[in-house]
C-alpha cells in the first residue's frame, strides 16, 4: 500500500517536473500565451473564412441545408451577364480610384509636408473624410449626387454653367464616376497621412544637396522622394486596393448597385444573392472570387513591410 | 333568427376577446359581414403555455401611430394572458436575411413579421397555422384571394404564415395639373395615363417612377406595369415566360414614358427619391403608399389638398394587376411557446385589435381579411379609399408562377426593374434586355427546380 503511495507521489512529480520542463521552454510558453488570442481568431476569423469558403462549393440557399456542388456555382457565375459586368465594375472602380488616391495622395501629403502656419490643424483637418462614417458621407454623397436637389447641379445651374440638373446616377457611366469620386474624397487621407509620415522620415540634408548640385523641383521628387518613400507607398496602396476591391457601404447606401447593375461590385452583388436573394452558396462563391486578388495584395504588402524591417 | 343569431355571435365575440364598449362600435363599423361570418365560428382550442415568453421581430413602423396601437394591442394580449411579449423593430429591408438567419440556426424570435416570399423559402422550419388562418378567415368574411397564395403552402396545403395585409401603393398625382391638360382625374386605363404623364411633362410637370434599385417602389411599378401588358416572368409551372410580345409592349410603353414624361434620373432612384420630388413639387405623379399624402398634409398643406390617389394603370389586359409589398406573420418550429404565438397572432388580427390598428395606421397598411374592407378609415377621408383595394388587386411575386425561393431572386436581384431600366436607361434593345432577363430567370428557377427534385 505504502509502496503503491509513492509510486503515485513520484509519478505527480514526475508530471510536475516534465510540466516545469516545457513551461521553461520559450517556444511551449509562446505558444500559450497566444493561444487566447489565437483561439478568439480562430473562431471569429478563421472560422467564418473557412465556412464562407466551404458555402462557395455548395447549393446552400436560405433555411436549407446544402451539397456539395464542386465549382457549379463558379462555372454559374462565369456565364452570368450580371456577374461579368460586376467584375468589369469592380475592376474599374479599384484601378481608377485607386489611382486617382494615389496620385492624389501623394500630391497632397508633399504639400503637408512643408513647413506652413497652422499646419497641424490642415493635417488633421485632412483627416477628416477618413474619419467620418462611411455611412454617413455616403449619405451626403447621396444627396450631392441626386437627381433633383443635387447641390453640385444646383451650383453649376446657378453659375450659368448646365442648363439642366446633372443625371449623376441614372446614366451607367455617370454613375460609376460618381462612385469612383465618393470614393476617391474618402480615401485620400488615408494615402496622404500615410505617406506623410513617410516624407518626414527622409533627411532634409538629400534635398539640401540636390539644391547644391542644382536640381529641380521634379527631379528632387522623382530620384529622392519617390525611391525613398516606395516601400510604404506600395504598403498604403496594398491596403487601399484591398478595401477599395471589397467595399460595400458607400455602393450599396448610394446606388444599391444600380442603374440595371451597373455599379454592381463584388461585395454588393455577392449580399444581394446570399441575403436578399438567399442563396448562400453562390454569394459566398461571389466573395471567394475577392480571394486570389486580395491574396495578391496582402503578398505584395508583406513582401515591403519585411524590407523595411 | 338571423338577427339573433347576429346579436348572439356580437355577445360571444365580445365575451371571447375581452371587448368592452370600443370592441362593439369597431365591430358595428365591419357591418353585415363580420355579423354573418361570426354566426358561424369558434376559435380553436389553444392553452396558452403559463408564463410565456414570446420574442417578436418584426418591421419599424411606418407611422408612430403604428407602434403606439401595436404595442397597446401586446399589452392587451400581455394582460388577458399573463405572457410577456419583447418586440424587436427592425428596418423592413433587414427583416429578411436577420429572419432567414434564424430559420438557418433554429434559434432566435418566435414571430416574425416578415416580407412577400420569406414564409416560402424555409416552409419547413415554421409552424402549421391553419387552425387560426381558417378561423379568423371564416369569422371576417374571408381571406383576400392573394393572401391565400401567400399563406398557404401549394405541397401540403397548410398555412405556413398569417399574412397581415401590406403597405399599398396607389398612383399620387397633382389634380390640378392633371385638369390642366385635360383629364378630370388621373386615367386608370393604360394609353390614357401615359398620354396624360406625357402631356404632363409637356407643361413642365414631368412623373417619375423608380427604375433603380428600389426595394419597393421599383419592383412594385416594374412587375405591375409588366403584368397590365400581360408580361410576366414565368409561366404556373416555374417555366420562363418573360420572352414574348406581352413584354416588348411594355418595354416600348415604359420607353415611352421615360423618355417623354419622366423627370430625368428615374433609373438611380431608390425608394425615398419620389417621395422627395413629389414634395418638392418636381414630379407631378408618382407610385406610391399614403406616406406621401400625410407627409404632405404635415409639412406642406398645398401640396397635400392638391394631391389625389388612383389605382395603378391597368393594361390590355383590362384587370388590376398591382404589386404591393405583403407582410406575412410567421412562427418558427423552433419557438417554445406555439400556442402561445398562434394566440398572440389570432389576437391582434381580431376586430377589437386589428380594427383599431389598422385606422391608427391611416391607410397604410391594408388589411388582409375581407371585413376589415369597411372599416371608417377607408371612408373617412376619400382619398384613402383607393388604398383600400390593394391586397384585392394584387397579384404575388412570381406571377403566375410558384412563390418561393426562386420568385425571391428575381424581385432580390431586380430582374423586372432592371430589364426595364436595361431599355429605358441603358439603351439596351429589347431583345438584348429581355435575354439577359430571361438568363436570370431561368437560372432561378433551375435552383428551385433542383431543390424540388
Amino acid at each position: 500500500m505504502a509502496g503503491t503511495a509513492s509510486e503515485v507521489a513520484a509519478v505527480q512529480v514526475g508530471i510536475r517536473g516534465r510540466l516545469s520542463r516545457a513551461l521553461e521552454n520559450p517556444t511551449v510558453l509562446g505558444l500559450l500565451f497566444v493561444a487566447p488570442a489565437e483561439l478568439v481568431l480562430l473562431i471569429f476569423l478563421a472560422y467564418p473564412f473557412i465556412l464562407g469558403l466551404w458555402l462557395g462549393f455548395t447549393d446552400t440557399v436560405v433555411g436549407r441545408e446544402g451539397s456539395f456542388v464542386g465549382l457549379e456555382n463558379y462555372q454559374e457565375l462565369l456565364e452570368d451577364s450580371a456577374f461579368r459586368l460586376t467584375v468589369f465594375n469592380t475592376f474599374l472602380y479599384t484601378v481608377v480610384a485607386v489611382l486617382l488616391k494615389a496620385v492624389l495622395g501623394i500630391g497632397l501629403a508633399v504639400v503637408l509636408n512643408r513647413d506652413f502656419k497652422a499646419k497641424g490643424l490642415v493635417r488633421a483637418i485632412v483627416l477628416l473624410p477618413w474619419i467620418v462614417p462611411t455611412a454617413l458621407s455616403a449619405i451626403c454623397f447621396w444627396w450631392l449626387y441626386d437627381s433633383t436637389f443635387s447641390g453640385i447641379s444646383w451650383v453649376l445651374m446657378r453659375l450659368g454653367l448646365i442648363d439642366n440638373m446633372i443625371n449623376f446616377l441614372g446614366d451607367p457611366w455617370n454613375a460609376r464616376f460618381s462612385l469612383i469620386a465618393a470614393n476617391v474624397w474618402r480615401g485620400i487621407p488615408f494615402f496622404t497621412i500615410g505617406l506623410l509620415a513617410g516624407l518626414q522620415t527622409i533627411s532634409p540634408e538629400l534635398y539640401e544637396a540636390a539644391d547644391l548640385d542644382g536640381a529641380s523641383s521634379w527631379s528632387k521628387f522623382r530620384k529622392i522622394t519617390l525611391p525613398l518613400i516606395t516601400p510604404l507607398l506600395a504598403v498604403v496602396t496594398a491596403f487601399s486596393t484591398i478595401w477599395t476591391f471589397a467595399d460595400f457601404q458607400l455602393i450599396w447606401i448610394i446606388t444599391k448597385g444600380g442603374p440595371a447593375g451597373a455599379t454592381h461590385v463584388f461585395g454588393t452583388l455577392s449580399f444581394q444573392r446570399a441575403m436578399a436573394g438567399g442563396h448562400f452558396g453562390e454569394g459566398a462563391a461571389i466573395s471567394n472570387f475577392m480571394l486570389p486578388i486580395l491574396v495578391v495584395c496582402v503578398l505584395i504588402s508583406f513582401k515591403y513591410l519585411r524590407r523595411d524591417d | 333568427m338571423e338577427r339573433e343569431d347576429s346579436k348572439l355571435s356580437r355577445r360571444d365575440f365580445i365575451k371571447a376577446t375581452g371587448a368592452g364598449v370600443a370592441g362593439a362600435a369597431v365591430l358595428g363599423s365591419l357591418g353585415p359581414l363580420a355579423g354573418k361570418a361570426m354566426a358561424q365560428v369558434s376559435p380553436p382550442k389553444l392553452s396558452v403555455e403559463k408564463g410565456a415568453e414570446l420574442k417578436v421581430l418584426r418591421w419599424s413602423p411606418f407611422v408612430g401611430s403604428d407602434k403606439e396601437m401595436w404595442e397597446k394591442n401586446t399589452a392587451k394580449w400581455e394582460q388577458a394572458t399573463g405572457c410577456k411579449v419583447t418586440t424587436e423593430y427592425l428596418s423592413w429591408e433587414d427583416v429578411r436575411p436577420k429572419a432567414a438567419m434564424e430559420a438557418s440556426v433554429g434559434a432566435g424570435h418566435d414571430i416574425v413579421l416578415g416580407w412577400h416570399d420569406d414564409p416560402f423559402l424555409y416552409p419547413d422550419k415554421l409552424l402549421d397555422v391553419t387552425d387560426i388562418a381558417d378561423y379568423l378567415g371564416k369569422k371576417y368574411g374571408g381571406w383576400e384571394d392573394v393572401c391565400v397564395k401567400y399563406g398557404v403552402y401549394p405541397k401540403t396545403g397548410r398555412w405556413i404564415d398569417i399574412p397581415m395585409g401590406g403597405p399599398g401603393q396607389a398612383i399620387c398625382y397633382r389634380k390640378s395639373w392633371v385638369n390642366e391638360v385635360g383629364y378630370d382625374v388621373m386615367p386608370v386605363q393604360m394609353d390614357k395615363f401615359i398620354d396624360c404623364c406625357k402631356k404632363l411633362k409637356a407643361k413642365g410637370h414631368p412623373v417619375g417612377f423608380a427604375l433603380g434599385h428600389a426595394v419597393g417602389d421599383g419592383n412594385n411599378w416594374a412587375h405591375g406595369f409588366l403584368w397590365a401588358f400581360g408580361g410576366k416572368t414565368v409561366n404556373k409551372d416555374g417555366s420562363p415566360a418573360i420572352n414574348s410580345k406581352e413584354t416588348r409592349m411594355a418595354l416600348e410603353a415604359m420607353k415611352d414614358l421615360y423618355d417623354n414624361a419622366m423627370i430625368p434620373g428615374c433609373a438611380s432612384w431608390l425608394d425615398p427619391h419620389n417621395n422627395k420630388a413629389f414634395l418638392a413639387e418636381e414630379i407631378s405623379v408618382t407610385n406610391n403608399g399614403i406616406s406621401i399624402y400625410y407627409a404632405a398634409k404635415e409639412k406642406f398643406p398645398k401640396v397635400a389638398e392638391d394631391t389625389y390617389h388612383q389605382y395603378p394603370p391597368q393594361g390590355p389586359v383590362g384587370k388590376p394587376t398591382e404589386l404591393h409589398l405583403m407582410d406575412p406573420a410567421f412562427i418558427f418550429k423552433h419557438t417554445r411557446f406555439p400556442n402561445a404565438a398562434k394566440h398572440y397572432l389570432m389576437f391582434m388580427l381580431e376586430a377589437d385589435q386589428c380594427g383599431p390598428w389598422i385606422n391608427a395606421m391611416r391607410g397604410y397598411v391594408t388589411p388582409s381579411l375581407k371585413a376589415y374592407r369597411n372599416l371608417p378609415v377607408w371612408t373617412e377621408d376619400p382619398k384613402h379609399t383607393v388604398y383600400r383595394d390593394c391586397m384585392k388587386n394584387m397579384l404575388w411575386n412570381g406571377y403566375e408562377g410558384p412563390i418561393g425561393p426562386a420568385s425571391a431572386a428575381v424581385m432580390a436581384e431586380y430582374v423586372v426593374v432592371d430589364l426595364f431600366a436595361n431599355h429605358c436607361a441603358r439603351g439596351m434593345s429589347a431583345d438584348k434586355a429581355i435575354d439577359i432577363a430571361e438568363k436570370a430567370i431561368v437560372k432561378a428557377y433551375k435552383v428551385k427546380v433542383k431543390k424540388a427534385g
